[in-house]
């Protein structure tokens, strides 16, 4: 890799690292540090316990969960309570999951959804 | 693989934020056996999103932080021996005050002699050119993933309403790290507190009265929004466009209470737009127009968590009334102290309209059931 | 009202309410100014004076009335105001200098000794601040109160500063 690559890949990961708040005047600092590998795509991403898929991803500034049916038009975060399903991916094999709600699991599989998506675990 | 599971409750509270949870403590308080119930993994609904301090007086907890009373009543709950159910979401009320809920490991039926309704309330939208692009999201969405998870949706923000709830949160961006761009407010004078807007607008973020948003604008996701200056009509006045670089579009534009199991369980509604919408009648104990059913906080009009505890608790000790679990006398003793508090919230400019509100739906549901 | 179109009070509509003091009793010395001039429902300042120089009486809608000749300047008061509306000021701190008290939620804290930018209640920046102390203790929750040296001028506008990492 050359050095080019170097400070790109570094001003990338610094600028993903600040959509966290370490540092809080109220909240304190973030202590968590228990690491969770999660496959979003087929990419490895390193989240912490705690985070749930929605913000695990956000933390990477990955903002596009799903894409809709009829138009390709993507969609994320938008009530952050489990209320709208604007955010839903599939997860592990199972489509429509609320990712704002379902905290990350060491190994979890997820994928941007497309349209209603399709069921990859036999249930 | 389902298994169905049978509970015979005292009291069942639907919802564990403030509201539900001071009706559980002050019901559990008098030996009631009570089940709360609510779809999160967490209790405390709202309250530990308000990292800001309360106002009030010291019977509100004011000077407190919503986290630490958050806190404060889940301890107390747990220590009054309330049957917490979290990640369960109660779907169905049948007739005979029989709650269902779906639990993480199937179906529950809980049969209850009493019915407490504290389910919040939801935010409203706005729709414009482009609202649906990432980077578009409620205000409370803003809230939830910075103050519960950490984590900032963007770093460039614009809010659209400036209520209690966009410039509260507004000033929670900036204090995790966020660049708040603009208020945009379409009426032409600020909504919420002016203490609040003189926090932010030291920090140098602009409040623009008589403006609103036309289009969230970018490929994917937001990069910029065009917002516009509005007549007395709220229409948007040629010319005065102007673009700003966002990444994040907060929509703070008011709260509808959540009444789904109130409509469901029958109860009559009136519409009272000080109270955000579709509102269930009750009377001062809180009891809906169907005996045993009750309603307090958000669900029973849009407020603050300051009152939604103070009409939780009354609907705990009015519930654990209707069983024998506490005379008449007393009950009403109590109720009416807490009522006094109450009172003293509903007044002033910001308050006023809420109480005569209030009275209006008492007077209705006392014309409904005499 | 300038408070409820732009969202931050003109200095006339402040001195009107009763939470602030008259311009001689500035000129005498540290005081503090309480900058509250909507009827809320909300009164924890009045406790929070052991001077007892701050009254909210009932309804707790009424407007908080600072007794300007209690007050000792001890800013105590001003971590426990929710709405961070008091602040402060001490007209005689030294020659030509004024010294202000302001609650400040953020993060970073500046440090010490450091020189920042001073801004105005619509949040311009107006002059250059040294920052004489930070009192940060453990009743405060949260709410540190930052001490700053401005030009005697200033002492009626600024009312925080802006700082970032």
């Amino acid at each position: 890799m050359d050095i080019q690559t170097d400070i790109a890949a570094m001003l990338d990961s610094e600028r993903k690292k600040k959509m966290r708040v370490i540092n809080h005047p109220i909240l304190g600092t973030d202590e968590r540090k228990k690491k969770i590998n999660i496959y979003v795509d087929d990419k490895p991403i390193s989240a912490i316990e705690g985070d749930t898929i929605l913000t695990a991803l956000l933390a990477q500034g990955i903002r596009i969960n799903r894409i809709t049916k009829k138009r390709k038009e993507p969609r994320g975060l938008f009530c952050g309570i489990g209320r709208c399903t604007d955010c839903v991916m599939i997860v592990n094999g199972i489509p429509s999951v609320r990712t704002c709600v379902t905290f990350v699991e060491e190994g979890m599989r997820v994928e941007t959804q497309e349209g209603v998506g399709h069921w990859k675990k036999k249930i | 693989m389902e298994k169905e599971n049978i509970i015979k409750a005292d009291i069942t509270i639907i919802g564990a934020g403030p509201a539900g949870l001071a009706a559980a403590i002050e019901a559990a308080k008098l030996k009631a056996k009570v089940v709360l119930i609510d779809e999160n993994a967490s209790p405390g609904g709202q309250l530990f999103k308000q990292i800001h301090k309360f106002f009030g007086s010291k019977e509100h907890y004011a000077k407190i932080r919503g986290i630490n009373i958050g806190r404060e009543l889940c301890n107390e709950a747990k220590a009054q021996g309330v049957h917490l159910m979290l990640n369960t979401v109660a779907f169905a009320i049948y007739e005979g005050k029989v709650v269902a809920g779906i639990t993480p490991t199937g179906l529950v039926q809980i049969e209850s002699k009493g019915i407490i309704l504290a389910l919040g309330a939801n935010e409203n939208t706005l729709s414009f050119r482009g609202w649906t692009k990432p980077g578009v999201i409620s205000a409370g969405a803003a809230q939830t993933v910075v103050n519960l998870y950490r984590v900032l949706p963007g770093k460039c923000f614009l809010m659209v309403g400036s209520g209690n709830v966009g410039l509260i949160i507004s000033y929670q961006l900036l204090q995790a790290g966020a660049t708040v761009v603009a208020i945009v407010e379409a009426l032409p004078k600020i909504g919420g507190y002016g203490v609040h807007a003189a926090k932010i607008s030291r920090a140098g973020v602009p409040i623009l009265t008589s403006h609103t948003i036309l289009e969230a604008k970018g490929e994917k996701e937001v990069n910029s929004a065009i917002i516009c200056k509005v007549d007395e009509q709220f229409n948007p006045i040629p010319g005065n466009e102007k673009e700003l670089k966002v990444d994040v579009i907060c929509l703070a534009v008011g709260l509808t209470p959540q009444t789904d199991l109130v409509r469901m369980a029958g109860c009559s509604f009136e519409y009272l737009n000080e109270l955000g919408g579709f509102v269930p009648l009750h009377n001062k104990n809180m009891e809906t127009t169907i005996k045993g059913i009750y309603v307090a906080g958000d669900t029973a009009g849009v407020e603050e968590a300051s009152t939604a505890i103070d009409e939780g608790r009354i609907a705990g000790i009015a519930a654990a009334s209707s069983i024998g679990l506490i005379d008449e006398i007393s009950s009403k003793e109590k109720i009416s102290q807490i009522w006094s508090r109450l009172n003293s919230l509903r007044i002033g400019p910001f308050g006023q309209s809420r109480q005569e509100a209030k009275k209006i739906l008492i007077k209705a549901r006392g014309k409904l059931c005499p | 009202m300038s408070l409820e179109k732009y969202g931050y009070p003109d200095l006339e509509e402040i001195k009107k309410s009763p939470g602030y003091p008259s311009d001689q009793r500035l000129a005498e010395g540290s005081c503090i100014v309480i900058e509250c001039i909507q009827e809320i429902p909300c009164n924890p300042c009045e406790t929070a004076c052991k001077f007892g120089a701050i009254k909210v009486g009932q309804p707790i809608t009424n407007l908080p009335v600072l007794d300007e000749k209690l007050c000792t300047g001890c800013g105590n008061c001003i971590a426990d105001c929710p709405g961070l509306a008091i602040f402060l000021v001490n007209k005689t701190y030294a020659s030509g200098k004024a010294l202000l008290a302001f609650p400040y939620e953020y993060y970073p804290l500046p440090e010490k000794g450091e020189v920042v930018q001073a801004v105005n209640r619509a949040g311009k920046i107006v002059g250059k601040g040294k920052v004489i102390k930070i009192f940060n203790p453990q009743k405060n929750d949260r709410t540190p109160v930052v001490y700053l040296e401005i030009p005697l001028e200033l002492a009626d506008e600024v009312r925080s500063i802006k700082y970032s990492n």
